[in-house]
C-alpha cells in the first residue's frame, strides 16, 4: 500500500550539498529510534540487496558507528560515522566516511545533518549532506549497479516480503 | 568514472558556471567569453580547457575562429547519474517504512 508520503531529493551541485526529505507514517520517537539504534538501522540502512551490519555503535557526541554494507556474496564495504552533535528527538549530526576493515577512514568524508519533526502522527526527516564527495557518490552508485539495485521497486518489495517470511 | 568526478569539479567553480551559462545561449569565441570576466584571458582559457576535458563544452572551428559550445546532453547525463543516487535513498526508505510498520504492529 503506497501512501502519499513526501520524498524530496535535490542535489546542489555547485555547493556539493545533497538535501533529502522524507516523511514516515510513524511517531517521532519511533523514527528517531530507527535512525539512532543499531538494531533497527541494520534492518534498513543499506540499499537492497545489501545488508547493513553494525560492528559497534555509540550514539553519543564523539561516539562512533562502524558498520558495513554487506553484499549478497558477503563482500563488506566499511563505513565509519562519528556523531558530532546530538539534540534528542530533534537533531543529530555526524561525519561520514568510507573506511577499511581496520576502521581507518578515507581522507574525504561528508557532514550529515539530520532534523526530525512530527505533525499529525507523521514524522518528517530532513537530511542535509554537506561536502558530499563525488567519489562517495560514485562508489555508492557503482555498488548499486553491480548488484542491480536499480531493479524496479516492485521487485524489491517482493524480495523484501520473501525475506521477512 | 574519472571524467564524471571532474564534471563536478567543473561545476563547483563559479567562473566555470558563469561560462556554462554564457555559452548555453550561443557558441562563443574565447575572446568573447573573456570579455565577460574580470580575469586574464589565460585564466579563461584554463577554465575552458577544464570544461573541454570534462566534455561539457566542445570546440567548433568556424573560419579562423574557434567557438566553444555547451554539450547539453552531457549536462543531462549528470542529472541522470544523480537519479541513481536518489534511487539508493528511495530503496532504503522503503525498507524503513516496512520496518516501522512491523515495529508498530509488535507494540500493539
Amino acid at each position: 500500500m503506497k501512501s502519499a508520503l513526501q520524498f524530496d531529493f535535490t542535489v546542489d551541485k555547485a555547493a556539493k550539498t545533497v538535501l533529502i526529505t522524507r516523511e514516515f507514517a510513524a511517531e517521532l520517537s519511533l523514527v528517531w529510534d530507527a535512525f539512532t539504534k543499531a538494531e533497527i538501522l541494520d534492518q534498513w540502512n543499506a540499499p537492497a540487496p545489501y545488508k547493513a551490519k553494525t560492528k559497534y555503535m555509540n550514539f553519543e557526541v564523539n561516539g562512533k558507528r562502524f558498520y558495513a554494507m554487506v553484499s549478497p556474496d558477503g563482500q563488506k564495504n566499511w563505513i565509519i560515522q562519528k556523531y558530532t552533535s546530538i539534540t534528542p528527538k530533534t537533531n543529530f549530526k555526524l561525519f561520514n566516511a568510507f573506511a577499511d576493515k581496520d576502521e581507518n577512514p578515507q581522507p574525504t568524508g561528508s557532514e550529515w545533518d539530520y532534523n526530525f519533526s512530527e505533525k499529525n502522527g507523521t514524522t518528517k526527516v530532513s537530511i542535509t549532506i554537506y561536502n558530499e564527495s563525488l567519489e562517495r557518490l560514485d562508489k555508492m552508485i557503482e555498488m548499486g549497479f553491480k548488484q542491480g539495485i536499480t531493479i524496479s521497486l516492485s521487485q524489491l518489495d517482493i524480495l523484501l516480503s520473501t525475506l521477512r517470511c | 568514472m574519472r571524467t564524471r568526478r571532474d564534471i563536478f569539479q567543473a561545476i563547483a567553480d563559479p567562473t566555470r558556471r558563469a561560462i556554462i551559462t554564457l555559452i548555453a545561449l550561443k557558441a562563443m569565441t574565447p575572446n568573447a567569453i573573456a570579455e565577460h570576466f574580470n580575469t586574464t584571458r589565460q585564466a579563461v582559457s584554463k577554465h575552458l580547457q577544464i570544461l573541454t576535458e570534462c566534455e561539457l563544452v566542445t570546440q567548433k572551428q568556424q573560419g579562423r575562429e574557434i567557438y566553444y559550445q555547451l554539450e547539453v546532453n552531457k549536462m543531462k547525463e549528470i542529472d541522470e547519474w544523480l537519479q541513481q543516487y536518489r534511487r539508493i535513498w528511495e530503496s532504503q526508505f522503503n525498507q524503513l517504512d516496512k520496518v516501522l510498520g512491523t515495529i508498530k504492529k509488535q507494540r500493539k
